[in-house]
């Protein structure tokens, strides 16, 4: 049996897939989320701490109340985002690690926008915003996406590679004055040339993302329209990769760039078309982030975000709708976080390590099914990512 | 010789030095590469290998520097070669997961190495506790014997001497893994399997095993380098391999899959490291910030990937999982 051959393309899934079929492909991931949260509480048991504890106070920081619930929608828009980054590019044979330079950078780029133009009507300050981020993302992915298609460099190291370019770039941009250095072009200083901490001056209210929800307390605690705009990107994202010709081609060229070739796809062009949109959707995430919460941008906002969207969408089975559960999921994570540490002392970290397990248990996805006894599907869509090195 | 040449001398010699100690934990990170992919596996979990090795070192430096803790077990060299020890035992753990994940599992080699990284990651960032002491890193096995006053002579010194065990080990790795490649059985057959399994498995060599015990080296290797980073090094801090497992594994791509190249590699990439130094020494900010100079070893890892991965030719089967019929 190899797993890895690519079978012919299945027929168009429906958006909603049958029961049966469902309850199948959502086994796996849940026991492997079951599993993680498990093995978590052993951790929390070896620091010698109440793991009943600490997962109580999880849920209930999360869902327990309305700024709970709040709390992990807004932190599900922009995991649903990069999480979408990740499986867009997945979808097409490449394995997209650098959502998080793509999200920070475009995080960047929306701030400046937001704070660059004065005096703009608000519809139009905040599509400026929006757009300058999916820019700034979209380059970010048009960087390994030339790199892959025209020279092979592997996509995982040069995306790395750029998460550190970005985030020392970013930095420097908005890095304040010290005696050895001038302030950075972006930094936020005022008149008399003192400047905050390494951030830029905050965005003008009219690039702000409408407010559609307040439960009140806590003002960071809003629910913006951007985590409509995120559920409705995955929806769309769904349909150009299942209804439209790009989409089709992109799938073939990741299950088998040869048989692609042989079709007579342009694989180097549709290499970069596939990095630079999923950068895009990345640093829409940064945007939103940026107009929605921040309302400017600091070096040390969204630190693991496009690292965690890995998870995401792993976890997702790369599937477009599947990310918005997932990145619910890791949003409750989030949002909970803080509550279980006061709740139970567990460190914040712990949801880190929960993440690495799910991650582990889906990505081994046999190693659940032989404890559960889960029945294997067949051979599906599998994509091949580790093809050596310079392939394609 | 004038002062003034003798100055610049010190400054040359700094750089070199500077170099050579960035160089170490790459050039062992591309060592550990290297016999991985030579067998077939690609690691690309050598970042997180290595950031776990270093925070075990670490945690058995914080433990036994404990004053409780009875003074036979402290004293240095049974301290400092447990600190290794349990580095070197963390990385192949590690190593042998990626090894179970992508050979008895499956699993895409790069998803499961990605796994590694994350992993560690979130666990040494939960185990971490700040504010620890030690009793120290390794001492330099042979100071400097020469004097100011002896000119050429102490600055070549400063070259040879003044460095710890682990930076005269990896000289020695370099040779031995380099020799053990290409001049005996394992390294043979380790060829073999990286190029073409269904050979080797038909002339009787057990594939599965061969690959399993280079991955084993592999995560030895790269806990090591992450012992260097303390040992050597600094304390430990979140996230602290800083990406040289990847620039490790640009180094053994442009070293074209052979220690003794890598390790010329990974001084160009200590080279690039020195500068940055250098460049705060000399108060050079107000001309080029230090974040661009800091930027620079990533940038040359993508030129490097870009413009080698097309003429570099890798273990012709390194990234498919082999089956065994």
């Amino acid at each position: 049996m190899d797993s890895t051959i690519s079978s012919p393309l299945p027929a168009k899934p429906s958006i909603l897939p049958q029961f049966g079929a469902l309850a199948r492909s959502i086994a796996v991931p849940v026991l492997a989320v079951v599993t993680a949260v498990l093995i978590g509480s052993v951790f929390i048991l070896l620091a010698g701490l109440d793991p009943f504890r600490a997962y109580q106070g999880l849920v209930e920081g999360a869902l327990g109340s309305d700024a709970g619930l709040t709390r992990s929608l807004l932190k599900m828009a922009p995991y649903i985002l990069s999480g979408l980054a990740v499986a867009f590019a997945f979808k097409g044979g490449l394995f997209n690690i650098g959502a998080q330079g793509q999200l920070v950078v475009g995080a960047m780029l929306s701030a400046w926008a937001g704070f660059a133009f004065t005096g703009m009507p608000p519809v139009l300050h905040v599509l400026i915003g929006l757009g300058a981020g999916i820019l700034g993302g979209a380059l970010w992915g048009l960087i390994p996406g030339l790199l892959k298609a025209y020279t092979g460099a592997h996509e995982v190291i040069s995306t790395i590679m750029l998460n550190y370019v970005a985030s020392n770039l970013l930095e420097w941009l908005v890095t304040p004055a010290r005696p050895s250095a001038n302030p950075g072009p972006l930094a936020f200083c005022n008149t008399i040339g003192s400047c905050a901490l390494a951030k830029t001056p905050p965005i003008q209210p009219s690039a702000y993302l409408p407010v559609v929800y307040q439960p009140g307390g806590n003002t960071q605690d809003t629910l913006h329209l951007g985590v409509f705009l995120a559920l409705a990107v995955a929806l769309i994202v769904w349909v150009v990769l299942y209804r439209t010709t790009f989409g089709f081609e992109l799938r073939m060229v990741g299950l088998n760039p040869n048989a692609a070739r042989y079709a007579g796809i342009k694989v180097p062009r549709l290499t970069v078309w596939t990095m630079v949109i999923a950068g895009g959707l990345a640093g829409l995430a940064g945007a939103i982030q940026t107009q929605g919460v921040y309302h400017e941008f600091q070096t040390n906002q969204s630190l693991t975000l496009g690292f965690d969207s890995i998870a995401v969408a792993l976890l997702a089975g790369n599937s477009p709708i599947g990310i918005i559960p997932s990145a619910l999921l890791f949003g409750v994570l989030g949002a909970g976080g803080s509550q279980m540490q006061l709740a139970s002392r567990v460190p914040v970290e712990l949801i880190q390590v929960v993440q690495a397990l799910i991650l582990m248990f889906v990505a081994a996805d046999q190693i659940v099914r032989r404890v559960y006894r889960i029945r294997a599907e067949g051979v599906g869509e599998k994509v091949k990512l580790s093809t050596g090195w310079g392939s394609r | 010789m004038d002062q003034q040449s003798f100055v610049n001398l010190a400054a040359i010699v700094a750089v070199i030095n500077a170099s050579i100690r960035s160089a170490v934990p790459i050039t062992l990170g591309a060592l550990s590469g290297i016999v991985s992919e030579r067998s077939g596996i690609v690691n690309i979990g050598i970042e997180g290998m290595m950031l776990s090795g270093a925070f075990a070192a670490f945690m058995a430096n914080v433990f036994l520097s404990n004053p409780d803790v009875p003074a036979f077990w402290q004293q240095q060299p049974i301290r400092l070669g447990l600190c290794i020890l349990a580095a070197v035992i963390v990385g192949m753990l590690l190593a042998l997961l990626h090894a179970l994940l992508s050979i008895r599992y499956k699993v895409d080699q790069i998803i499961s190495g990605t796994v590694i990284n994350i992993f560690s990651l979130g666990i040494t960032g939960y185990l971490y506790i700040g504010g620890q002491n030690t009793l120290g890193g390794l001492p330099n096995v042979i100071n400097n014997p020469f004097s100011r006053d002896q000119g050429l002579l102490f600055y070549l010194g400063a070259i040879l001497f003044d460095k710890g065990l682990l930076t005269y080990s990896m000289f020695f790795l370099v040779f031995l893994i380099g020799f053990a490649l290409f001049r005996t059985t394992w390294g043979l057959r380790t060829r073999s399997v990286g190029e073409n399994p269904r050979a080797a498995d038909t002339l009787g060599i057990n594939v599965y095993r061969l690959q399993y015990t280079n991955l084993a080296i592999s995560g030895l290797l790269a806990g090591l380098s992450g012992a260097v980073l303390i040992l050597e090094g600094v304390s430990f801090e979140r996230g602290m391999s800083n990406g040289r497992g990847f620039i490790a594994l640009a180094v053994m791509i442009f070293g074209m899959w052979r220690p003794s190249r890598a390790f010329l590699g990974a001084l160009l990439f200590g080279f690039a490291t020195a500068l940055q130094g250098q460049l705060q020494f000399l108060g050079g900010e107000k001309v080029i910030p230090h974040q661009f100079v800091a930027m620079l070893p990533y940038i040359l890892t993508l030129v490097v990937l870009a413009g080698f991965v097309g003429r570099a030719r890798p273990p012709a089967h390194v990234g498919q999982a082999y089956e065994v019929e």
